[in-house]
């Protein structure tokens, strides 16, 4: 059934709508913007709205959004930076290496390094050095990769797999929707950690992309569900009448009308989401279940510092405030948005 | 009703199907020989292997390897450990079980207990400061894993104040209640926190709902109290709600009493299971997950019959 459909190209598509959170269809609740032509498939009316540039967004924020949304951004860059650091240009960029005991002997000059195991913060280790004496604010840095990585690969699966199979079955109902439907209930009746735990510990994964793979897989039934939900709906609004009744072929419908108009509340959903698997591999690194070490997540750095926490407790403030405050400003910031769509979609 | 009852009992059937043929056909999917990843790194003879191999009974098809497994295991019988030589999976399920249910209990409990008074708080100051403060708490205490609530209970009340163990469990049957409590109340208080933010919320938004309702205002041109009404009248649709959320986010506690419990060092299912992936001990494994699992599915399914039992308008339409 699915064969038949193309996947839509959702990957450039949420990238330009994360950011703007607006699509096709949306216009101001005047008669004249709901004739038929500007519901129709691809005909753009001459008047239609300008999309909310993201400063638009942005200033439309309350200030708690704002903070979430600044540190969001900021997490992603530091993130990136950390990774184009070892990848790209070889530790030659300004951040410390994450895996480097700064107490350790160097062959090179011949000395032993000048860093301590667990230090407060100092110029040269902003956050402190953990037990091996290496430098926190790098290690939370690259975790920060991690937990990105596991959040990106989560959300393709959830919104490209777990969406399209949502929207698809609740505008073509049927038999198709009983079956689909039924796999994931099935899916969904496991206990997604203690399904998780047993799949990376059954098949020993310690790849990130893999572990971030079986975690996008599981994500997928949630969308399923969000993008259904909302699918139904739209699918009996009077613009998707329209377009059938003017002889609309129903690929056409389902691309051109319905996903974009699920699209928003998906992609809100996805921050939550998104929130929700990075405490998952938190707590699977925290376990010593996720990547290999010394490879840095969040999760790990809280589990090796709390072993130390009569010495020094900041170690693990540091890594516990990072994944606290990135889970809470993503739903923040997805609740912003889940808001902007509701008032959208009443206006729709 | 009946047909109701028959069909939602159908549905549970098929879905312990599936869960049971996912997770038995996990460990048939493991590549190589199934025997290996079994016994893993442990001392091997011939004679043990062979063992295995009848037990498991390899040489037959996976349908019928599938029904058997799953006869014995509806029988209480999900095998034994070949790592751990004598220990039966049901046996250390059964000595386990009532440790991490207790504390599953207790944080339900708790976070009811909390979540009620505040929920309802909130709907009825909505919008002035005793609503704003409780929410924006309850989304905090939304966005905290409870693996770091529960670190920062151990450095608060066992390394500062030294009032409580870090670590350990005692159980009621031997020490006592008291002693039982104080090693419950830590994990159950990190179990309890994020469900706690949850039904506080949920409570919140279905109360804010119902006090628009004609017969709250019936009620309080009747003259009744506040609480009368808050607690008698608009508490009651809500609390369907409520049960049926305490049976959805069984699943997230179970899960998270794999981390507590590991947190803790608490002697209980979740721990178990940590053991035995760290031992590779995948016939326990597999045992324990597919317990949690048709548990879970089990109660959800009880949840929504009990659901309909409650709420006369679900049994009619």
């Amino acid at each position: 059934m699915s064969d038949d459909f193309e996947l839509p190209p959702t990957e450039s598509a949420v990238g330009g709508r994360i950011a703007t959170g607006v699509v096709h269809g949306e216009a101001p609740d005047t008669a004249a913007s709901r004739s038929i032509e500007s519901m129709t498939a691809g005909s753009t009316p001459p008047g239609k709205p300008k999309r909310a540039s993201l400063r638009q967004v942005f200033r439309s924020m309350p200030i708690l959004v704002k903070f979430a949304a600044i540190w969001l951004v900021g997490v992603v860059g530091l993130a990136i930076y950390a990774k184009l650091d070892t990848s790209v240009f070889n530790g030659s960029l300004p951040l410390q290496d994450p895996n480097l005991q700064l107490n350790n002997f160097n062959a090179a000059t011949g000395e032993f390094g000048t860093g301590e195991p667990i230090e407060g913060p100092s110029a040269s280790n902003w956050l402190g050095t953990d037990a091996l004496a290496r430098d926190t604010f790098a290690r939370i840095a690259h975790g920060a990769w991690v937990s990105l990585t596991v959040a990106i690969v989560s959300v393709l699966f959830g919104i490209v797999v777990g969406g399209f199979l949502g929207t698809l079955v609740g505008f073509v109902r049927g038999r198709t929707e009983t079956m689909i439907m039924s796999v994931i209930d099935v899916i969904l009746a496991f206990p997604a950690l203690v399904l998780l735990l047993a799949l990376v510990a059954i098949f020993e994964v310690r790849d990130l992309l893999v572990i971030s793979g079986v975690i996008g897989f599981l994500s997928i039934p949630a969308y399923t569900r969000v993008a259904r939900a909302n699918s139904l709906a739209i699918s009996n609004r009077e613009f998707v009448l329209a377009a059938r009744s003017i002889g609309t072929k129903q690929r056409k419908i389902l691309f051109r009308e319905i996903f974009p108009n699920v699209l928003p509340t998906l992609v809100a959903y996805a921050m939550v989401a998104s929130a929700f698997v990075i405490v998952v591999e938190g707590a699977l690194s925290f376990l010593g279940l996720s990547v290999q070490l010394p490879t840095s997540t969040w999760g790990n750095m809280i589990n090796q510092s709390r072993r130390d926490i009569k010495i020094d407790v900041w170690q693990v403030i540091w890594p516990s405030l990072a994944l606290t405050l990135t889970v809470l400003s993503l739903n923040q910031v997805g609740d912003f948005f889940q808001k902007r769509n509701a008032i959208r979609a009443s206006s729709l | 009703m009946a047909l109701m009852l028959f069909t939602r009992l159908a549905r549970l059937v098929a879905t312990l199907f599936a869960v049971t043929l996912i997770t038995f056909s996990m460990v048939s999917l493991l590549p190589g020989d199934p025997v290996d990843a079994i016994l893993g790194q442990t001392e091997r003879t011939p004679e043990i292997e062979e063992e295995l191999r009848t037990e498991l009974k390899l040489d037959e098809p996976f349908v019928q390897r599938y029904l058997n497994w799953l006869g014995d295991a509806v029988q209480g019988d999900l095998g034994e450990s070949y790592i751990n030589r004598g220990q039966t999976v049901t046996g250390e399920i059964k000595n386990r079980i009532p440790v991490t249910g207790q504390l599953a209990l207790m944080a339900i409990m708790m976070a009811v207990a909390v979540a009620v008074p505040v929920g309802i708080l909130g709907a009825y100051r909505q919008g002035k400061w005793q609503d704003t403060t409780t929410s924006a708490a309850a989304q905090v205490a939304l966005s905290v894993p409870n693996f770091i609530t529960g670190i920062f209970l151990i450095y608060v009340f066992s390394v500062r104040l030294g009032w409580l163990p870090a670590s350990n469990w005692n159980r009621i049957t031997d020490k006592g209640l008291v002693e039982n409590l104080k090693t419950a109340i830590m994990p159950a208080t990190a179990l309890a926190l994020t469900q706690m933010a949850i039904f506080s919320r949920l409570v919140r938004s279905d109360m804010i709902g119902t006090l628009q309702q004609d017969f709250i205002l019936a009620a309080r041109a009747k003259g009744l109290s506040n609480r009368f009404i808050l607690f008698r009248h608009a508490l009651r649709p809500s609390s369907l709600s409520l049960a049926t959320i305490i049976g959805i986010n069984f699943g997230a506690l179970l899960g998270g009493t794999v981390v507590i419990e590991t947190l803790f060092a608490v002697p209980g299912l979740g721990f178990r299971l940590i053991n035995a992936i760290n031992s590779r001990d995948i016939l326990m494994i597999q045992g324990i997950t597919v317990f949690v699992a048709a548990a879970y599915v089990i109660i959800n399914a009880l949840v929504d019959i009990l659901y309909t039992f409650i709420d006369p308008r679900i049994r009619k339409s």
